[in-house]
């Protein structure tokens, strides 16, 4: 019964991790692995001392950071915020209008981005304008320097909502009597969620959050290449290239494929070391851990 | 319970910021469904906002009767059901194994499994691979990429493991062998569980546009999310244009009438998933959680 599904996970999981060898050679795809020369660390050499290589680190850590920082707390504030609604009706309708967009595909999401920033009858420039914040419109998606708050944005808008569903799991949990106490001892609601709620479900939350360290190279990648796609959005890549279209742009567009294997391998294992940290940090603070 | 003033003050904020995020949530995409039953030309004079003003199907009518379109999306609905089947047979057969008690190097299978959601070769010697296998350009890589997926083996494993154990054993007195028991009684039983990997399946396989696009070169083989790639960045009328077929060409003439049929592409790429998700929420709620909560 297992034995099918293990040798597929051995052959397409495992596999590639020994293909990772190649960062070490200069492979092609012709030669195959075998004849290919070894090379040592060259391509990690070259990937570190590329002209491009800290204006990727700095925008991977940038946005992912910035993702974390506002990315992550936002599902929990709006299910504190849920959590409150007395109106049954209203509380659903809001759930499942916030989950819409978790099942909307990146590229239509990017398209809906690109209509409403558009220059010419966007509705943001148009809101703006009537509101006096701008006084011409502005074409958002090509000024580099707006592109990480875009990209921030449109990811809380996208996840908010279906992020927000493990955190209201967990208050539903939270054993009702310790609200009636702390409104015996005089706490208003405001200050219940702070006493009760929040402690109740710091588990789940530093859980969610080690897998969120763990993820810190994963800056994005779909969203990403998908926003920066456009013909006239190139001019947004100084602050929109991370390592892992870096990888992509390498390796399946220029055929360097030992090269953006480096790059990848270097990724991955920065990953695993933060995983790691994250996670000994939680245990020793004595909350929860992955393992 | 009584409200204090306070939390009556609270409440008002909250409903407030909920009705505003909920309208953020909805806007674009109402948007944009608007736009795709407008004239493209009339849509352009901007101010169309909720409602279309000046309705038309004929936007519909164009990408329908587009040759690419319609290939693709047929690609795209086969891949979808071909894909979510095979994937929730192997990846809920492999976890039935594994959830069986006395399996000998069971803990072994587990971290196997469990060390491929932490780490992987990365994108290229996955390209590597697939190239060698020749499994690139083919259908046949679009059903099998992804096809065990180790996150959701974990969650029908959880789930099995709470199965109650007489339920089997009646089933072997009576015969059963061990895959009678699986199809006869664990599968029918597992409903809920089976719906919403299903649901999250399918969702996954008709959203995603990168698997196609790096790895199927064949322009007949694609589907609809990696073609609406192509359409939602054509920037210029003109790149447009040379992607549809002599019908549509000759309809096209601006590039009002462009973005009119980009969004009518993108609420045809996405209506049937908002269609049917509505109708899982009360099962995904309930699996997101048991997948995330007993890791």
């Amino acid at each position: 019964m297992i034995l099918p599904s293990l040798a597929f996970i051995i052959v397409f999981s495992y596999i590639p991790m020994w293909g990772v060898l190649i960062a070490f050679k200069e492979y092609n795809l012709f030669t195959g692995f075998n004849a290919s020369p070894w090379v040592g660390f060259d391509h990690f050499r070259m990937f570190f001392d590329s002209p491009e290589f800290w204006n990727i680190m700095r925008n991977t850590l940038a946005i992912s950071l910035l993702k974390l920082l506002i990315g992550f707390p936002a599902p929990i504030i709006l299910a504190l915020m849920l959590n409150e609604v007395r109106n049954m009706a209203f509380k659903r309708i809001v759930q499942t209008v916030t989950y819409i967009p978790h099942f909307i595909s990146w590229v239509v999401v990017s398209g809906l981005v690109f209509s409403m920033l558009a220059a010419d009858n966007g509705p943001v420039n148009d809101v703006m304008q009537k509101f006096s914040l701008i006084d011409k419109p502005i074409n958002w998606l090509s000024v580099p320097e707006y592109f990480w708050g875009i990209l921030v944005s449109v990811g809380v808008w996208k996840e908010i909502g279906f992020g927000s569903i493990v955190y209201m799991a967990a208050i539903a949990g939270i054993n009702p009597d310790l609200y009636e106490a702390a409104a015996m001892d005089g706490a208003n609601r405001f200050k219940q969620i702070f006493l009760i709620t929040i402690p109740s479900i710091s588990p789940v939350i530093i859980i969610f959050l080690i897998l969120g360290v763990g993820n810190i190279l994963n800056a994005g990648f779909e969203d990403i290449l998908l926003m920066t796609k456009n013909l006239s959005n190139g001019i947004v890549m100084p602050y929109a290239e991370v390592i892992d279209t870096y990888v992509y742009q390498m390796g399946i567009n220029n055929q360097r494929y030992s090269y953006a294997t480096a790059a990848g391998l270097f990724k991955s294992i920065i990953s695993v070391i933060l995983l790691f940290i994250a996670n000994g940090i939680a245990r020793r603070l004595g909350k929860a851990s992955l393992w | 319970m009584k409200l204090n003033f306070s939390d009556k003050v609270m409440q008002a904020i909250i409903y407030f910021i909920l009705v505003v995020l909920a309208f953020l949530a909805f806007y674009p995409f109402w948007n944009s469904l608007v736009l795709s039953f407008n004239v493209g030309s009339d849509a352009s004079l901007g101010g169309v906002t909720f409602w279309p003003r000046a309705f038309t199907l004929e936007n519909y009518e164009i990408v329908f009767k587009e040759k690419r379109i319609f290939n693709a999306y047929l690609i795209t609905i086969a891949r979808t059901l071909i894909g979510t089947l095979v994937s929730m047979f192997f990846t809920a057969l492999f976890a039935y194994g594994l959830s069986k008690k006395g399996i000998v190097f069971k803990k072994g299978y587990m971290i196997i499994c469990i060390v491929t959601m932490y780490f992987s070769g990365g994108l290229i010697p996955y390209f590597v691979l697939v190239y060698n296998l020749h499994l690139y350009n083919t259908f046949t890589f679009l059903i099998v990429h992804g096809l065990v997926n180790v996150y959701n083996m974990i969650i029908f494993r959880t789930f099995f493991q709470e199965l109650p154990d007489g339920l089997e054993e009646s089933a072997r007195i009576d015969g059963c062998s061990n895959f009678g028991v699986f199809f006869r009684i664990v599968l029918p039983i597992s409903g809920p569980v089976v719906a919403t990997l299903s649901l999250f399946t399918a969702v996954g396989l008709w959203n995603d546009w990168f698997t196609p696009a790096v790895f199927i070169s064949n322009q007949n083989l694609i589907p609809l999310q990696t073609l609406l790639v192509q359409i939602v960045n054509a920037g210029q009328t003109a790149t447009l244009i040379e992607n549809l077929n002599s019908y549509a060409q000759s309809t096209v003439e601006d590039s009002s009438t462009v973005k009119a049929l980009q969004m009518a592409t993108m609420m045809v790429a996405t209506l049937p998933i908002l269609l049917i998700y509505p109708f899982l929420q009360k099962y995904f709620v309930k699996g997101a959680l048991v997948g995330s909560l007993k890791e």
